[in-house]
């Protein structure tokens, strides 16, 4: 009993005296010095879907993520980027974040594409003070806390937000297809689908078009048919999906099995070269809003598109360039900052002003969005190849 | 009306997934007693043992009726002897078990098959992976020819879609042929009534229950390559809601009895298609739960069991 | 006299959870806020292996709570994490919605080191997570009454994911899109509080009355009727308490990510704690918690080792059960326990 009680009281104590230790003062100032031509390795955490329900998204952004970290390297600034994988869920999404920032050392976070998985993981990155860049979610409550209407300190994004996308899409509708009565097909599991929707109904509604046909899937479902039947039912002239490309292809091939020959209109969600794995002859009349075309006359998006091709064989997507860009515009805050700490780092980012990226001129404004424009192209199966020619061009 | 018929052969076709995957459940379940839970990843299996034989015969497009049988056959060989394969090494030795290790095993081997089929790909043969990876993979549609068939009051059949009910239907007959025409049949039925009377009579239980087995998977295998058909993008976790949705019908229709999971079967599709269809469709996963607990409350022997006395 | 020396038992307890919440706190945020830390292989294992050691705490707890339900009382559930992830909800709910207007504004306090206010309305949050999971789990336990082994297992796995489904469905706490902006409350001190809570109601149960009249049910329903042994209520208790304190861990999960998702109460989630159940042996506490430890280490020690092995935790988590039920069905502990007194005593001799 006496023994049992003293080794009790050795454990306390012991506990105690760790307790008490504290870590040891902070040493001197270990960060590279501030300097015009700043050296050193910028040490960036990628987290990204390369798995799972969005593969592609995760792999195109990838793609240009790295493309753009090796262009930076070749000068004195050196770019190391670590890439994790979420499986496209949400839950790996804490996970793996703090994984980047413990294990890893990140001095920023890019990531991710998805809406819901930015949104997952920008209050970590506000938490553990940790910039985090989005390269292409376009949900809002990713930089502003919805709660409290306050924009995150630590988040931001260089895409657009859902709101303009969704009147995008649907000026597009009433101006260039000259169509009012569109039905709307949500994928009601993400944030992105959700808010995408949301925007296209509040901007369609105010220049006079009108929603027949209100319905909803979950992202993974396969069988879209019971809703497709009930919004032929009301005769659209226009089926908006603003969902993700797996769903969206099936969506397009099952309503055009049933008889449905309406043009669909999508969103940037549908960037994927696998959109129409479900067979080329289904998507005639498809069109989609996007971040970026290949085809774009700015200056700056030839080299990149070339650069492109030359490191993986093929023209760079919407995705890739955003990645690219993320990569770039933290490379180009770390320069003017003259340091990679991570309060100076998110400074700089705040002070982004009129930066070239290939997708357009960056300006980071209060909300720590970014104000560009948008294209909407075509979905082009003819030559047997998937590719996606440009349209128009929609300003803000 | 159109739209409530066109729901009608929606939630048919569905139904005839649920059926064909549900009779495997009902037919390893009358012999063993045993819930077989990788069986629904015998179904994600077919659709991959499809895509493999439409790889290797080569008629990826060749938009042809007669390219598909093949390859629905090749599909339900290579499933009947996986299943037997799983019968064999998992769950043979557990057949004086309790139960319960019974059924955590049946867990192990389907988690096994959905998690080992998106390990990165080792072996390559003409573009099919194996493992096959965690990304979705495309189902070649180019088999059948593009057909549509519209009536005129604008109805919608795909191609897939008759040939999912003409399959399905010979397969059904098929079945109910041997089970109740054949002494193999004959040989299943007495080992669900009584598998020790059953042994004593002569009867060589183990090879019975090992085509028991071969059965139910082969029609698995073929409603894998059948919604492979239709829905085109394929991936190792696809059989795990359809799995457990058709094991709903098969509890539904009641759980041993062959002519109860073709019932269930339908009558889960259909149920599912109009509740997703005139109400909400985000409530369809919860729907084939529901009726799930609401059938084991009510009337756990399903619509077409026979109530089992419990002797003590 | 006995009273008082629990007392005292417990109160220093609670000191050397104490103690050891607020090094390992200030360590983490040490290493959050000093990057010239980071460079530390100390400072840096710590930071990666500290989570771990909250989760494995977290696992602990789940395995043990399922533990009664499954192995003490014989009824098979593979519905657990639905009652954590309704603890996880409500709890979440609470704080979310129940702080900024109780506890002032909190977005400057680092991740385990809330102000006091904050830890009382998050021990709150817990409990009232528990009860929410509890009264769920009586609902569950009610049917559970005319089911036996794999039907009852089946229906349980049914609940979940009906519980799943109207998770999505509740637009308050996000519906579909998960619920986001959870408070980060939960360190080491919470816990490992309600893991050892866990553990000792859980064994206080076993060693009861109770415990027995539940053995009596998992050993031989039939008889323990005929002896009197009230069926319903013991079931039903069984899923009370053990949900209680899933919903609980839930709570603890909901603070520790600052998320939570519908499919937490999903199939494979509770797959998850009854592998580790039925490694440790079904009926042993210990075996639980060693089970537990084990499950949670060893990914993580593979995870750090070869990153790329990551994508065979659940390929293997399937081979274990095959291989347990074929050659040890049991488990390891096989329903034995160590005690500590067992221990010293043998040490004695």
């Amino acid at each position: 009993m006496v023994r049992k009680f003293a080794l009790l009281l050795t454990g306390v104590l012991a506990a105690l005296l760790v307790a008490g230790c504290p870590p040891p003062p902070a040493t001197q100032n270990p960060s590279p010095p501030p300097g015009p031509g700043l050296s050193g390795t910028l040490v960036l955490g990628h987290f990204a879907s390369l798995t799972g329900n969005t593969a592609m998204f995760g792999e195109s952004t990838d793609k240009g993520v790295k493309l753009a970290a090796e262009e930076i390297s070749s000068g004195n600034l050196k770019v190391t980027v670590h890439t994790l994988d979420d499986a496209s869920q949400q839950q790996q999404v804490p996970l793996i974040v703090n994984r980047l920032i413990s294990q890893y050392s990140v001095h920023a976070l890019v990531g991710e594409v998805a809406s819901s998985r930015s949104i997952a993981a920008a209050p970590i990155a506000d938490s553990r003070q940790v910039p985090m860049v989005s390269p292409s979610s376009t949900n809002p409550d990713v930089t502003v806390d919805p709660r409290t209407g306050k924009t995150r300190p630590y988040v931001f994004r260089v895409c657009f937000t859902d709101p303009f996308q969704g009147a995008v899409i649907a000026r597009f509708v009433r101006e260039h297809l000259k169509l009012s009565r569109a039905a709307l097909l949500v994928d009601a599991k993400n944030a992105y689908s959700v808010g995408l929707g949301k925007g296209f109904r509040d901007h369609f509604t105010r220049i006079g078009g009108t929603i027949v046909a209100e319905e909803s899937y979950n992202e993974g479902d396969t069988d879209f048919r019971s809703q497709l039947t009930k919004i032929g039912g009301v005769k659209p002239e226009v089926l908006i999906v603003p969902g993700y490309y797996r769903e969206a292809g099936l969506i397009v091939q099952q309503a055009r099995n049933l008889g449905l020959g309406i043009p669909v209109v999508g969103g940037d969600g549908w960037d994927s070269p696998t959109l129409t794995n479900v067979g080329p002859q289904y998507f005639n009349d498809c069109y989609f809003s996007n971040h970026f075309s290949p085809e774009e006359t700015r200056p700056g998006v030839r080299e990149f598109v070339e650069a492109y091709r030359r490191k993986y064989g093929e023209a760079p997507n919407g995705l890739a360039a955003l990645g690219y860009d993320a990569v770039k515009i933290l490379a180009d805050a770390a320069r003017r900052a003259g340091s990679f700490d991570r309060k100076a780092l998110r400074d700089a980012l705040e002070n982004t002003r009129g930066y070239p990226g290939v997708t357009g001129q960056i300006s980071i404004d209060e909300q720590h969005n970014a104000v560009k424009s948008a294209v909407i192209v075509r979905v082009d199966t003819s030559s047997g190849a998937t590719s996606f020619p440009l349209v128009t061009t929609i300003a803000p | 009306m159109q739209v409530f018929l066109q729901q009608l052969i929606n939630g048919l076709h569905l139904g005839a997934t649920y059926a064909l995957i549900a009779l495997g459940y009902t037919m390893v379940y009358g012999v063993l007693r045993l819930i077989n839970f990788a069986h629904g990843d015998i179904f994600m299996l077919g659709a991959y043992a499809g895509l493999f034989a439409a790889v290797i015969l080569g008629v990826t497009q060749s938009a042809s009726w007669g390219a598909v049988f093949p390859v629905i056959l090749m599909a339900m060989a290579i499933c009947a002897v996986v299943g037997m394969a799983i019968e064999r090494f998992a769950y043979r030795k557990l057949r004086t078990a309790p139960r319960l290790n019974a059924l955590i095993t049946a867990i192990g081997v389907s988690l096994f098959l959905e998690y080992g089929g998106q390990l990165p790909p080792m072996i390559r043969i003409d573009g099919f992976d194996f493992p096959f990876g965690a990304q979705t993979k495309t189902f070649p549609t180019g088999i059948l020819p593009p057909t549509q068939i519209t009536t005129g009051t604008g109805l919608s059949l795909s191609a897939v879609q008759v040939l999912t009910f003409v399959v399905t239907l010979v397969l059904m007959v098929g079945l109910n042929a041997i089970v109740r025409r054949t002494r193999i049949g004959v040989a299943m039925r007495a080992v669900s009534a009584d598998r020790e009377a059953a042994a004593l009579m002569g009867i060589p239980t183990d090879r019975v229950i090992l085509f028991t087995f071969a059965l139910g998977s082969a029609l698995a295998a073929a409603a894998g390559v059948l919604y492979a058909l239709d829905k085109p993008t394929i991936d190792p976790l696809m059989g795990l809601y359809v799995g457990l949705k058709a094991f709903v019908a098969a509890v539904l229709g009641g759980i041993g009895s062959i002519p109860g999971a073709m019932l269930g079967g339908f009558v889960l599709g259909l149920t599912e298609t109009f509740v997703a269809g005139y109400l909400a469709s985000s409530w369809r996963d919860a729907i084939a739960f529901g009726i799930l607990i609401l059938i084991l409350i009510v009337r756990p022997t399903g619509i077409l069991g026979s109530s089992v006395r419990e002797k003590v | 006299m006995r009273l008082v020396r629990r007392l005292i038992g417990g109160l220093i307890l609670l000191a050397v959870l104490f103690a050891i919440n607020g090094w390992g706190t200030a360590m983490q945020q040490a290493v959050n806020s000093r990057p010239d830390l980071q460079s530390i292989a100390f400072y840096r294992q710590f930071s990666i292996w500290w989570p771990v050691v909250l989760e494995t705490g977290r696992w602990i707890t789940l395995a043990v709570s399922l533990n009664l339900i499954n192995g003490l009382a014989g009824q098979f559930s593979l519905g657990h994490a639905a009652f954590a992830a309704i603890g996880g909800y409500a709890a979440g709910a609470i704080t979310v919605f129940l702080g900024p207007r109780l506890c002032g504004d909190a977005t400057l306090a680092a991740p385990g080191a809330y102000p006091p206010g904050w830890n009382l309305l998050f021990a709150a949050s817990l409990i009232a997570g528990g009860m929410v999971a509890s009264a769920v789990g009586f609902l569950v336990g009610l049917p559970s009454l005319r089911l036996r082994g794999d039907y009852l297992a089946i229906v349980t796995l049914g609940m979940g994911e009906v519980v799943r489904v109207v998770i999505e469905h509740i637009e308050p706490v996000g519906g579909s899109l998960g619920f986001n902006g959870i408070p980060l409350i939960t360190n080491f001190f919470w816990v490992y509080l309600v893991a050892i809570a866990t553990i000792l109601a859980v064994r206080n149960i076993a060693q009861s009355t109770h415990g027995r009249a539940l053995l009596a049910i998992r050993e031989d329903e039939v008889a323990a009727e005929a002896m009197g042994v009230p069926l319903t209520r013991y079931k039903v208790l069984a899923f009370v308490i053990g949900s209680f304190f899933a919903g609980m861990a839930g709570g603890l999960y909901a603070h520790f990510q600052g998320s939570i998702q519908p499919q937490a109460a999903g199939f494979i989630e509770s797959i998850q704690i009854v592998v580790i159940v039925v490694l440790g042996g079904s009926g042993s506490i210990t075996g639980s918690v060693l089970a537990a430890i084990a499950l949670t280490l060893f990914p993580e020690i593979l995870r750090s080792v070869r990153p790329e092995l990551e994508q065979y935790r659940m390929v293997l988590y399937a081979l274990l059960l095959i291989v347990l039920m074929l050659v040890r069905p049991q488990g390891i502990f096989g329903g034995r326990e160590l005690s500590l007194r067992g221990l010293l005593a043998r040490v004695k001799r």
